[in-house]
């Protein structure tokens, strides 16, 4: 059984949630006696593409075209169903970041290929191919089963370990089979926000609702985040009265977290919030009202007013950061 | 203009969701329906778009009779007439060959899905439909402006945001962003009644997968409460007791 790993490249190097994919990848592949072969569309230079090998990838398959450096869900499927089909593999393994899951469906259309996004077990062949997915945004999860001879799998980041299995490293250039007609999207302009965390691969997240009264009152949610080291983000309303930007709204209709750490200050915990945020490992609110839905979600709480709470907070973390 | 905008009927955002018969079903008793809210948003750019550059905006819906609440509204918001797919949405790769069995005939210039529904979360259908039409995709946009031709958009990528463009007929997938959703008026919602909502029956499709089983996260034990006094001993906490800093 072959089971291929698509590693996504941005400008040359991988994320660690290229990683995840092929220690995923390899798991499966050592419980069914199977080899991992990567498949990396776009430059990378060997010493980098020989970092795969480091967490378990058999094989790795370069493409590489100056066309395929920036992502496109179109020609991307077409280089990583080829593969698929010349390494003869059984699953396909895709990180569901933004470019997982723009290509991870024209996947699975390309190979007639039953397809789970949101992955966050390993599969269970007891009965069947059945993986878990979280579904209704967090409220709950699903055992989907596959039932279909290849399978395409997007787990969910950070959510699996990298582990490290060293393979021999095999690196095989392979040929794109793509026209310039192909590329069916231009790229104009591309904006990465530098020097701060991700939302989604954050570890920490510091986050601020209404009852922080008003945009001028961030720097309570900043000071706490950049001494932890944690990404901000922020409740619904706050995002719908443009107090902070809509990339940090996180809950059902906006994004889903799972940190090891989530801090919530003057959030009630709406539901539809708590959705979002529910399988962070350990959650902190911080809330005046003693009844919010919140405390009933948090492993710790605190009751009070958060212009009193947030400084002394502030400067604990400031010490523990100094030591 | 032909647009085809892909609506999903989902549980109200306030849903608490409960499972029955063992689990494996989702317990619709007392659930209230709505319009799968990025759904919502993409209706609305159709409509604008329209408005703007002439043309039609077409609803579909793959679901039982029950789902005509939700098509309905669509049609009350201004869509021009909707079509249902007359079958139980079972998976995305269902509801994308249903919808694209659909599409085929129709030469759609644009397309748009969610980003995903509220509910199963895949954001598959956008992938899927456009590899069964042949058509390139671009998800998660928070901008669409359409010239002669030509789509200019801005998407969610990893860490940033890119700009980019793609001919049409193109399929793509709403983003929180794109626009703010709109309310019906009395004159849609009369209007709404009369316009053509056209059943369809589904094609063949072979199925590709199945949920097996569903389960609610373990309940919380209770919190662990600190005084204001002492807030400032949540870092140790942390540190020393949860060992997550």
């Amino acid at each position: 059984m072959n089971i291929l790993v698509f590693a996504e490249q941005i400008d040359g190097s991988f994320k660690k949630s290229a990683f995840e994919a092929v220690s995923y990848a390899s798991q499966i592949a050592q419980a069914h006696n199977g080899t991992v072969t990567a498949v990396v569309p776009g430059n990378v230079a060997d010493d980098k593409l020989a970092e795969l090998a480091k967490f378990g990838a058999n094989k790795i398959v370069s493409i590489k075209h100056d066309n395929l450096n920036g992502f496109n869900a179109e020609t991307y499927a077409k280089v990583i169903c080829n593969t698929a089909t010349a390494e003869g593999s059984s699953i396909v393994v895709i990180s569901n970041t933004y470019s997982g899951k723009s290509v991870a469906p024209r996947v699975a259309a390309r190979l007639k290929a039953g397809i789970a996004s949101g992955v966050i077990s390993m599969p269970n062949t007891s009965a069947g191919f059945v993986v878990r997915r979280g579904v209704f945004s967090g409220k709950a999860f699903a055992d989907v089963n596959l039932t279909t001879t290849v399978k395409v799998l997007a787990i969910t980041p950070n959510t699996f370990n990298t582990l490290e299995n060293a393979q021999a490293v095999n690196i095989v250039n392979a040929e794109a089979g793509l026209a310039d007609a192909d590329f069916t999207t231009k790229s104009v302009e591309i904006n990465r926000v530098t020097g701060k965390i991700p939302l989604t691969e954050a570890e920490i997240v510091i986050s601020g609702g209404r009852g922080l009264k008003g945009p001028e009152n961030w720097h309570l949610v900043e000071d706490l985040a950049n001494a932890l080291g944690a990404a901000t983000a922020c409740s619904k309303p706050v995002s719908d009265m443009h107090w902070r930007p809509h990339s940090e709204h996180v809950g059902q209709t906006g994004i889903t977290i799972k940190p090891n750490l989530y801090i919530a200050i003057g959030i009630s915990g709406a539901i539809q919030h708590l959705a979002g945020v529910s399988s962070s490992k350990v959650i902190v609110a911080i809330n005046k009202d003693a009844e919010a839905p919140f405390f009933k979600a948090a492993d710790y709480g605190i009751v009070g007013d958060a212009f009193e709470i947030m400084p002394k907070i502030i400067e604990a973390a400031k010490a523990f950061k100094a030591n | 203009m032909k647009i085809l905008v892909c609506v999903s009927n989902v549980p109200d955002t306030t849903t608490k969701v409960t499972f029955t018969e063992n689990n494996t079903q989702f317990n619709t008793a007392g659930v209230q329906f709505i319009i799968n809210p990025y759904d919502e948003l993409s209706l609305t750019r159709g409509l604008e778009l329209t408005e703007k550059l002439g043309g039609t905006v077409t609803t579909i819906t793959v679901g039982l009779a029950d789902t005509e609440a939700s098509i309905r509204k669509a049609l009350a918001i201004g869509a021009t007439d909707a079509v249902r797919i007359n079958a139980v949405p079972t998976d995305a790769y269902f509801v994308a060959e249903q919808i694209a069995a659909y599409a085929k005939a129709e030469n759609f210039d644009l397309i748009f899905t969610g980003r995903e529904s509220i509910d199963y979360n895949g954001g598959q259908v956008c992938g899927l439909l456009a590899e069964m039409l042949g058509l390139p995709s671009v998800n998660v946009i928070t901008s669409i402006e359409i010239d002669g031709t030509t789509a200019t958009m801005e998407r969610d990528i990893d860490g940033g945001r890119e700009k980019l463009t793609a001919n049409l007929p193109l399929v793509v997938s709403a983003q929180k962003e794109l626009t703010e959703p709109r309310i019906p008026n009395m004159r849609g919602i009369m209007a709404a009644r009369t316009k053509p909502l056209k059943v369809v029956e589904p094609v063949a499709s072979e199925l590709t997968s199945a949920a097996v089983g569903f389960e609610l996260p373990a309940p919380k034990g209770s919190v662990k409460l600190i005084s204001v006094e002492e807030a400032g001993s949540l870092i140790s906490i942390l540190h020393n007791e949860a060992k997550i800093i």
